[in-house]
């Protein structure tokens, strides 16, 4: 495990007004390797993510993107026999998120995830994005209203489905649940939001906007995303880091990693020449 | 820039056959040059008028390319170095056409001269023929630094502009005082500046291309960049 979160403190508190301050950074990795068992699915990887920024991870099958993911809020933590070394901190309070100390169940509540498969809950739209902030204890209905509009209007979701709240979830299109789940995790006011292949399942269209929507998205909040899908890190995202075997290869402006990669083996994943 | 072969064998193709289509079109240009310089210095007016009909050709093949890369944009969608290739591509199409527009120009002149059986035998025309052979030279080192990508040879083609340049304000000065020596040499001497100026832009376009080699072996743009930022880019390997 990593090492004890620090949060509270004055000097971290100071860290972290500095880094957000600067919009720079929202998380910084150091030294992360995971295992899981005794397989070391990710070694010793250090990175930024930078406050208000798309960051795009691409790699091969296995190489370890979703598992440096999930180490985000700590999915991880679910199964026996994992283990994280290493850091990941989070900006402003300079908190170690992967410290034994800091409870998962908070890091969620400040880190949102969407998965590849539209995974609503078995119930109407509008308790869908209401059920995490009643969680929360958000209990005036009128609140609780007004949060649901204003998260399904953020998922750009609102005027599709303004007049059937009360309908089942499991009725709208693959595209409408994908945003829906946005819906539900920006309901959360999350400061990173985590994509795992959030547009494999989905047609063009549905695929358009819902990176239209990450493009959008950005202005309030930190993204991470995961996809197999070149052409879509290179038009959403700002930063672009590859990664094989496990290891990241190599980190970097998404235009100069698509344009200019410094990296042999970058080059050659993304030019299809990958064996 | 990566050499391995792509997953897609069929990407590789388009690829080396689009590689083969510039050097070709560019080999079309060097024949077309060099042709109008031989139909100016004899003067040969049917040398001179293949020159204009063969235009014809390297504007197809500009438009052909073109449509190529277009092709390969929306089908392969390129990155990296194969991006830069094809980038690389489309832009020396551009300057290989203008070429083509500048030889023209030239066989045009020679054409005139023939007609009004005109002649210039004076020292001019050595200026002009050596600024040809090294526009000449400019353009056929682009072209072999494009198909090899090698951006030392193309930085050194950049260099060779300068003498292009000085060659044609060199022409130039000698026009201007045979003009003001001898009135009747105005006309003829304004045809040996139309000549001289497409020559000079010959060698502006060479060096363009070879700034395009830099770009694709690179990743490096350095148009407009000082010889010093251009040393630098091409020393990044």
């Amino acid at each position: 495990m990593g090492d004890t979160a620090d949060a509270g403190t004055l000097e971290s508190l100071q860290q972290g007004a500095a880094a957000d301050a600067a919009g720079a950074v929202k998380a910084e990795v150091s030294g992360l390797s995971f295992y899981y068992g005794d397989f070391r699915g990710l070694k010793d990887m250090s990175l930024s993510v930078h406050s208000n920024r798309v960051t795009a991870l691409i790699g091969p099958s296995g190489c370890g993107k979703s598992t440096f993911l999930r180490c985000f809020n700590r999915i991880h933590d679910l199964y026996p026999g994992n283990r994280y070394e290493g850091s990941i901190r989070l900006h402003p309070d300079n908190v170690n998120i992967l410290s034994k100390d800091v409870d998962p169940i908070d890091v969620r509540m400040r880190i949102g995830m969407v998965f590849q498969k539209p995974s609503p809950f078995p119930t109407t739209i509008f308790e869908n994005v209401a059920y995490g902030l009643r969680l929360r204890g958000l209990a005036p209905r009128a609140a609780v209203v007004d949060k649901v509009e204003q998260s399904l209007r953020a998922a750009a979701l609102w005027d599709e489905v303004k007049d059937r709240l009360h309908g089942l979830a499991s009725n709208l299109s693959g595209g409408q649940q994908q945003r829906l789940c946005i819906a539900r995790a920006l309901a959360a006011d999350p400061e990173l939001l985590l994509f795992d292949e959030p547009t494999s399942a989905l047609d063009p269209i549905a695929t358009a906007s819902i990176e239209e929507l990450i493009t959008e998205l950005k202005e309030s909040v930190t993204i991470l995303i995961v996809t197999h899908n070149m052409q879509q890190a290179a038009r959403c995202s700002d930063y672009t880091a590859f990664l094989y075997m496990g290891e990241l290869v190599e980190f970097g402006e998404t235009d100069q990693i698509f344009i200019r990669p410094g990296r042999k083996e970058t080059e050659d994943y993304i030019t299809g020449r990958f064996g | 820039m990566s050499n391995g072969e792509h997953l897609s064998k069929q990407y590789d193709h388009e690829l080396e056959a689009l590689r083969a289509r510039i050097l070709h079109m560019g080999g079309l240009v060097e024949a077309q040059l060099q042709s109008a310089i031989d139909s100016y210095e004899r003067p040969d007016e049917k040398l001179a008028q293949s020159v204009i009909d063969g235009d014809r050709l390297v504007n197809e093949q500009e438009v052909e390319l073109d449509g190529v890369v277009v092709n390969m944009i929306v089908r392969r969608q390129p990155t990296a170095g194969d991006l830069r290739l094809i980038i690389g591509v489309a832009r020396t199409v551009t300057e290989l056409e203008r070429i083509g527009d500048e030889a023209t120009k030239i066989a045009r002149a020679a054409k005139w001269m023939f007609d009004k059986q005109r002649s210039l035998r004076s020292p001019r025309l050595r200026d002009i023929h050596s600024s040809a052979l090294a526009a000449g030279k400019m353009l056929r080192g682009a072209l072999d630094a494009f198909a090899r990508l090698d951006a030392a040879a193309a930085a050194s083609i950049i260099e060779e502009d300068r003498g292009v340049d000085q060659q044609f304000q060199a022409i130039l000065r000698q026009l201007i005082t045979f003009m003001m020596e001898d009135p009747r040499t105005i006309s003829p001497s304004l045809d040996a500046v139309w000549v001289a100026k497409a020559i000079e832009r010959i060698g502006d376009h060479a060096k363009n291309i070879a700034e395009h080699v830099i770009f694709v072996a690179q990743g490096a743009d350095v148009r407009h960049a000082s010889p010093e930022e251009i040393a630098r880019a091409v020393s990044q390997e």
